[in-house]
């Protein structure tokens, strides 16, 4: 079924993607006018202020670090890792969404996406920028933190490839690099646009010069077209790599609570929950902010929901089953690990974490509340905590408490490590704003194939 | 630590060195000059600061240049500019014409003898505790000290140290040690000193010495005895006092009421089948012989020989001892005489002794019975701490059981002035208020800091206006503060000397380095006041033995005493004692609810005079494993009754005197009772011990030293934080599941079944990767460490410390679980809380031929010799830490922060040459001592021959006292260690990971008496 009819007449079944009423030219000019012509706000100045404040903050927290050391944070023997790969690992995953809805749904001809996949893209690449600052700073001399990267150097050293840290390195900055190419192929032709649009000869070469001579000629779109495929195509497999390599990193490892082979397909998932989450705290106050209400229906918060409801329930799934292996597998560590989980001294933690991740995201059942934006950018925003803290158990508790009980020890975070998470998040949000400001938040081209017009008639 | 010396970093930048040159630059600074001298020596850096805020530094800093030199910018013309341009360049010039001293030098053109530049030389001489010496072997590169090994040749060693032995290289390097010989804080000379001292001395010489004390810590130097001996000839009237708070008295005060005479007991614990400690810390440094008598205890705990001892043990604290007792009864120090004096004839009692409940007199019976058994090989030991009587009924024991020149031996106190300490002390307290004392010479100790508080010594010391006080110390302490004259002590290993090892044995001290400081030592303060002036160590100690042996053949006997790091012929020969069966006093009564507080000596600090040094400060204690702090030791059953948790603060009130400390929970400390360690609470030792813990001295009197009823004990709300490095100290995890990590059993059970603790392993092909043929090797290290023989000493960890270069973090850091060390020892406690089954387990790298650490890290920086050792590249380290995490075993250690001292010269002159010093962000850990392996394996390459099995010891190993570490070469089946794997109890921690640790365990096998039940 072509879905690109329906939207527009079918009114009583589901949401359209795209509110009847327009043509191509008025998409084109809502969409181009939020970077052309509509006045910056006063709120945008503020929320960019802020976060760029935060990010400032991060610098400087990043500073003292390389000026003192990783001991200003609050790691420790036994726990070697927290704050720093948590929130890796957590960022990582929040910036599957933008690949899964470009790549993924694309060639699964989901149309909808055509509204989202662009602020989603932008998310990713922001997400894996802010997921890459960790690895690099995490290491206890940054300034060698290249010594991981494969490079012909006199040394005649290798890095050492068995480690999944190497791994990591490679699925990340692939993933990174795709996600970029595929972000900015997508952008050409709207940059176009927007070259040919604006007023302004300054902006007209900027955007000019970004546009990289796009004509929108049979040719550039047969061009076009290919290369995005091909990328889609290069990026499918990826959404799925690169969760799994950085599960390996857990799940390669001997400690109890990591070394588990459910990790993959359970971190895959957790990715796209918390993506998909992340997608709809973005979405919905950037539609009401920018009156895209029309472009992001509820037809789009709709369908996020239900892929949040479908990959919380694989979540879930996973927790149910390393519960079950803890027992099953009659190892005195592991029934420890899941002992230590509920009733250990972060067992709040758990708890919150089942809260957010388990129970509070079931209300998306109720089809009322699906749809109500309200409603989901509150759950959206539990999912993304219940996935931080679904990454702070498995860093922080399996390793504070593992094989010799001489060594347990506590992890208590410093105000450095909340001063880099917290930079992170504003570094991100300043990235955002920037975005919405000066690229067009939504795919112009790829809108105005949803519209009646754009059916291609026999 | 780390944070004060961040602070002190701070203070000196304010006064860097160019700043300083500005300061003798400007033309009117001869007052500043004048007030940097008029300040003592810890001050001079804060007056500088003052200084840098008065208005004459201001405008000093402001000008740039002195007065004149800046007047020119103004108004000066070209060729008044060139004018002092020219003069400038001159004079700088001339600073560069010093005249050359015309003494010789000799370039190094051809070898000194020996000297191989990165070949350590090792000299024999020993430390001293209290009297007591330690003979040691000092290594030395280049003429510096860096390491202290056991004495393999002497008897009271037999290559075992104890750990302030061990430590005390760093007290040597302690940047904190006083330098300068001062009065009233200026600095002074040696030859001021002298000067000052003469009138007064001959004053004195007109009364006969009437108005000069003398005091000193226990004295067992023969010289410096005999030194004193004709200088108290000289003046006749002078007196000799001696005080130490960690003393002998009772010990002493005992074996007068059992013979007629002070002597000290000797035991010989490898003769022993039943050992009965009566508050006795035998097995732990400190204890006079501890190292020697750990070895022979250690000998005879092996399971496999058929003649396993058993020991029982009643304390009154959790003790390493008691952790190692097959029987252990937790007792009030007050009751232990009790249960001496019942012991004949508990078993016709039918009633309950008083003092002692069903339990207890149980327990008493058992060890009668079992001490029956066994005449002339048994030994009752009575603790320092107990008081002279349950000494005496020790002594009666063991004469009874005729133990006595079979397993108990008497000689003559190594003490050369075996007085009773804490009346030699009040008496000269006495004197001092009595306005009799015109000089007082302090040398050595504290004693205005560790007195009994009853005394008053500071007191005394402070408003008794002596005309002169002279303190010698190692640190401007809290006694030199309070005296006008001090003078730098040099350090033993910058200063000739001698002294007896527990058995009497007298080793001469020979330096290792000349003095750093321009030290001097006892000996030649003692010369200065005979009169001998500026009379050498060296030759004050020569002469001394020159009259004990007058011949021919003196330089090779003073070569060899050297060399062997002994006197042969001076250990005393057991003495033929009678026992006066009269005369001991009736029992007192004892108050059974009577809060007892014990004072102990602290295991790592000791009375105190440790408090500066890193090593021993960060030394997790054996059985609380904390560091930097001493709390309130009380019992499980005492802290639920009173509500108490660990870190809680309470006040402590003795006969009216209050003390302010956190309480921790010691599993086994006995109920109604509470044991704090002395030597903390410092208020002037330096930058490690000034302010660590807490001070107890004010509540230990003298007619109570050890131990005293009727304590009060009030929670005053607020926690304090303790830094303990054992995360969990039991093998039960909270979910009441128990883990293998130390196996043991009883000997029968043993017995039926050699293999318990054995366990499947998993498949040696189990792996992805293919594994290495280590057997194909010539080499491949492996180590054994025998649970049953380690006692928890913990000299392993200071000597890794020591080997390895491993720096202290500070408590701070400790805290949050950062320590360094290499190797630890874990205790755990299983069992009933209120008298449980302790265990200790040193734990350094497992070297894992399937090192999980290896295959996860990115850069390759841990990765397998072919020897079988898992080695760190610290060059290669990024510090991503994920080894770390991956280590089953957490043996391995990060530098998170910059924890090594780069800046402190005195440290760079410590350092083992052989070992990397480890910068900030990178991750290390135990190396079996490749630096040994290395240094062995070079030697044997070039003659030729393969490494001989036992030639190469790691630092761990040596400095054991009990022979509970075992490394060699697995390859060899012939080598100890191989032989040691291959035994029944051999097993490995965590076998089932698939690690295939090279360091194996040796199960734990305890000896409880068959007949007895429970």
């Amino acid at each position: 079924m072509d879905e690109r009819i329906q939207p527009v007449a079918d009114e009583n079944a589901r949401a359209p993607v795209i509110e009847p009423g327009y043509s191509f030219g008025t998409v084109t000019d809502k969409i181009s006018s939020i970077v052309l012509t509509r006045p910056t706000s006063n709120g945008w100045f503020f929320g960019f202020g802020v976060a760029f404040l935060l990010t400032m903050m991060l610098l400087y927290a990043i500073g003292y670090l390389f000026v003192r050391g990783i001991g200003i944070w609050g790691v420790t023997i036994p726990i070697g890792w927290g704050f720093a790969i948590v929130n890796f690992v957590w960022w990582i995953g929040i910036g599957h969404a933008g690949t899964l809805i470009s790549a993924i749904l694309l060639l699964l001809r989901q149309s909808w996406r055509n509204s989202i996949n662009r602020f989603a893209e932008a998310m990713t690449l922001f997400a894996v920028a802010s997921a890459g600052i960790f690895p690099l700073i995490h290491v206890g001399r940054p300034w060698l933190a290249y010594w991981l990267f494969p490079y012909p150097n006199t040394m005649r050293v290798w890095p050492q490839f068995r480690s999944p840290l190497i791994w990591d390195v490679f699925a990340v900055s692939t993933y990174a690099t795709i996600s970029l190419l595929f972000w900015f192929i997508g952008l050409i032709p709207d940059l176009a646009t927007l070259r040919d649009r604006a007023d302004s000869r300054a902006l007209q070469i900027i955007y000019g010069i970004l546009a990289m001579g796009w004509r929108g000629s049979a040719r550039h779109w047969h061009r076009y077209e290919t290369a995005y495929l091909l990328l889609a195509g290069l990026a499918t497999p990826l959404v799925l790599s690169v969760h799994t390599v950085v599960s390996f990193d857990f799940a390669i490892g001997i400690v109890p609570g990591w070394h588990t082979t459910i990790f993959p397909p359970y971190f895959v998932a957790g990715a796209i929950y918390s993506g998909f989450a992340m997608v709809l705290m973005l979405a919905i106050p950037i539609r009401k902010i920018f009156q895209l209400e029309d472009f992001i229906t509820e037809r789009h918060l709709q369908n996020s929901a239900k892929v949040m409801l479908a990959t919380g329930l694989i979540v879930a799934y996973g927790y149910i089953v390393e519960g079950f292996m803890g027992w099953y597998s009659g190892n005195r560590y592991d029934a420890f690990t899941i002992w230590n989980r509920l009733h250990g001294p972060y067992a709040f933690f758990y708890y919150m974490l089942l809260l957010c991740n388990i129970v509070i995201p079931q209300v998306l059942w109720i089809p009322k509340l699906r749809s109500s934006p309200v409603w989901l950018f509150l759950v959206s925003g539990v999912v993304l905590v219940g996935m931080w803290l679904e990454r702070f158990i498995i860093v922080v508790v399996s390793l504070h408490r593992d094989f010799l009980t001489s060594s347990w020890g506590m992890y208590y975070p410093t105000r450095w490590d909340w001063m880099t998470y917290i930079g992170t998040i504003g570094m991100f949000l300043a990235a955002m704003f920037l975005f919405v400001r000066v690229l067009p938040m939504i795919s112009i081209f790829e809108m105005r194939t949803l519209l009646p017009e754009a059916e291609v008639k026999e | 630590m780390k944070m004060e010396e961040q602070n002190g970093k701070s203070r000196r930048e304010d006064v860097c060195p160019s700043k300083k040159d500005k300061l003798d630059a400007a033309l009117d600074l001869e007052t500043a000059r004048a007030r940097i001298a008029a300040t003592k020596g810890p001050e001079y850096w804060r007056s500088l600061e003052e200084l840098a805020g008065s208005a004459e530094f201001q405008e000093m800093v402001h000008r740039e240049f002195p007065k004149g030199a800046s007047e020119w910018v103004d108004s000066v013309s070209r060729r008044g500019f060139l004018k002092l341009m020219g003069a400038s360049m001159a004079l700088a010039g001339m600073t560069a014409c010093t005249k050359q001293p015309l003494e010789p030098i000799v370039p190094y053109v051809r070898q000194p003898e020996e000297v191989v530049p990165g070949r350590p030389l090792f000299f024999a001489t020993a430390f001293t505790l209290s009297g007591y010496a330690s003979p040691i072997l000092v290594e030395s590169h280049l003429y510096r000290p860096t390491k202290i090994e056991g004495n393999d040749r002497h008897p009271a060693s037999l290559g075992g140290t104890d750990i302030f032995a061990q430590a005390s290289i760093l007290g040597l390097y302690d940047p904190d040690r006083s330098q300068t010989i001062t009065y009233l804080g200026d600095v002074r000379t040696w030859g001021m000193f002298q000067e000052a001292i003469r009138g007064p001395l001959s004053v004195q010489k007109g009364l006969q010495g009437g108005g000069i004390r003398i005091l000193t810590p226990t004295i067992s130097s023969p010289t410096l005895a005999d030194q004193l001996s004709s200088l108290l000839k000289i003046y006749p009237q002078a007196k000799w006092h001696v005080y130490e708070p960690i003393n002998r008295d009772n010990v002493y005060e005992g074996a007068k009421m059992a013979f007629g005479q002070p002597l000290e007991a000797r035991y010989d614990f490898e003769k022993a089948d039943v050992i009965v400690s009566l508050d006795a810390d035998f097995l732990y440094a400190g204890f006079p012989g501890s190292t020697r008598y750990i070895r022979d205890f250690a000998k005879r705990r092996n399971p496999d020989s058929g003649n396993m001892s058993r020991l029982y043990v009643v304390e009154s604290t959790m003790s390493s001892t008691g952790a190692k007792a097959d029987h252990r009864l937790p007792l009030r120090a007050v009751d232990v005489e009790t249960l001496v004096r019942v012991l004949p004839v508990v078993e016709m009692m039918n009633s309950n002794p008083p003092g002692l409940n069903g339990e207890q007199q149980v327990f008493a019976a058992d060890i009668w019975r079992d001490l029956q058994g066994h005449h002339a090989s048994s030994a009752v030991i009575a603790g320092d701490h107990q008081p002279a009587v349950v000494h005496a009924l020790a002594h009666e024991l063991n004469q009874a059981l005729g133990n006595v020149g079979k397993t108990v031996f008497y000689t003559d106190p190594i003490d050369a002035n075996p007085v009773n300490q804490a009346e030699s002390l009040k008496d000269l307290v006495a004197d001092m208020r009595g306005g009799k004392v015109d000089i007082l010479i302090i040398l050595g100790g504290n004693p205005a800091y560790d007195a009994p508080v009853d005394f008053g010594f500071a007191d005394a010391l402070k408003n008794t206006n002596i005309p002169l006080r002279v303190h010698l110390g190692l640190y401007q302490n809290e006694t030199a503060e309070l005296c006008q004259w001090h003078i730098n002590e040099a350090h033993y290993l910058e200063a000739w000397g001698d002294a007896r090892a527990y058995d009497g044995t007298v080793s001469i001290i020979q330096p290792l380095i000349a003095p750093l400081y321009n030290g001097k030592s006892a000996y030649e303060l003692i010369a200065l006041l005979a009169g001998q002036v500026d009379a050498s160590g060296h030759d004050l100690v020569q002469s001394y033995w020159k009259k004990q042996h007058s011949g021919a053949d003196f330089d090779v006997f003073w070569r060899k005493s050297l060399h062997d790091g002994w006197i042969e012929g001076t250990t005393f020969a057991p003495k033929q004692v009678a026992l006066k069966t009269a005369g001991l006093s009736p029992h007192p009564a004892t108050n059974a609810n009577a809060l007892e507080i014990n004072f102990r000596r602290d295991p790592t600090v000791h009375d105190g005079q440790f408090s500066n040094n890193g090593w021993l400060q960060e030394l997790p204690k054996p059985m609380t494993k904390l560091t930097w702090d001493n709390p309130v030791l009380i019992g499980p059953a005492m802290a639920a009754r009173m509500g108490l948790k660990t870190e809680d603060v309470v006040e402590l009130e003795l006969n009216g005197n209050k003390v302010t400390a956190p309480v921790w929970i010691q599993a086994g400390h006995p109920d109604n009772s509470v044991t704090v360690f002395l030597g903390y609470g410092r208020r002037r030792a330096g930058r490690a011990g000034t302010g660590a813990g807490f001070d107890m001295y004010p509540l230990r009197s003298s007619a109570t030293p050890w131990f005293a009823g009727g304590l009060k004990i009030t929670k005053v709300g607020g926690t304090y934080k303790l830094a303990s490095t054992q995360g969990y100290q039991t093998m039960d995890t909270p979910n009441g599941a128990t883990r293998p990590l130390v196996r043991e059993t009883t000997l029968e059970e043993y017995r039926k079944e050699p293999n318990f603790a054995k366990e499947e392993e998993p498949p040696k092909e189990l792996t992805l990767y293919k594994p290495y043929p280590y057997e194909k090797e010539p080499y491949a290290w492996g180590m054994a460490i025998d649970l049953n023989a380690c006692v928890g000493c913990n000299n392993c960890i200071v000597a890794c410390q020591s080997e390895n270069n491993i720096p202290v973090v500070g408590k701070e850091q400790v805290v949050i679980g950062r320590h360094m060390h290499w190797l630890r020892v874990d205790a755990y406690y299983q069992g009933d809380r209120d008298n449980p089954k302790a265990y200790f387990q040193p734990v350094p790298c497992m070297q894992c031929e399937n090192a999980p650490c290896e295959v996860v890290c990115p850069v390759g920086a841990t990765v397998h010799s072919t020897e079988g050792l898992n080695d760190m590249t610290y060059n290669r380290c990024v510090g991503t830490r994920y080894c770390s995490n991956n280590c089953p075993y957490k043996v391995r250690r990060f530098n998170f922060l910059l924890f090594q001292d780069w800046e402190t010269p005195q440290y760079k002159m410590m350092r083992n040459p052989d070992v990397t010093v480890r910068s900030r962000g990178v991750m290390e850990k135990c190396t079996y001592c490749v630096q040994r392996i290395s240094e062995h394996r070079i030697d044997s390459e070039r003659e030729d021959r393969k490494i001989q099995d036992g030639e190469l010891q790691t630092a761990c190993q040596q400095s054991c006292p009990a022979n509970a570490i075992i490394f060699g070469n697995i390859n060899d089946p012939n080598s100890r260690v191989s032989k040691l794997k291959a035994g029944a109890r051999n097993y490995s921690l965590l076998a089932d990971l698939n690690t295939r640790p090279r360091t194996t365990y040796l199960a734990e096998i305890r000896n409880p008496n068959p007949e007895l039940k429970g």
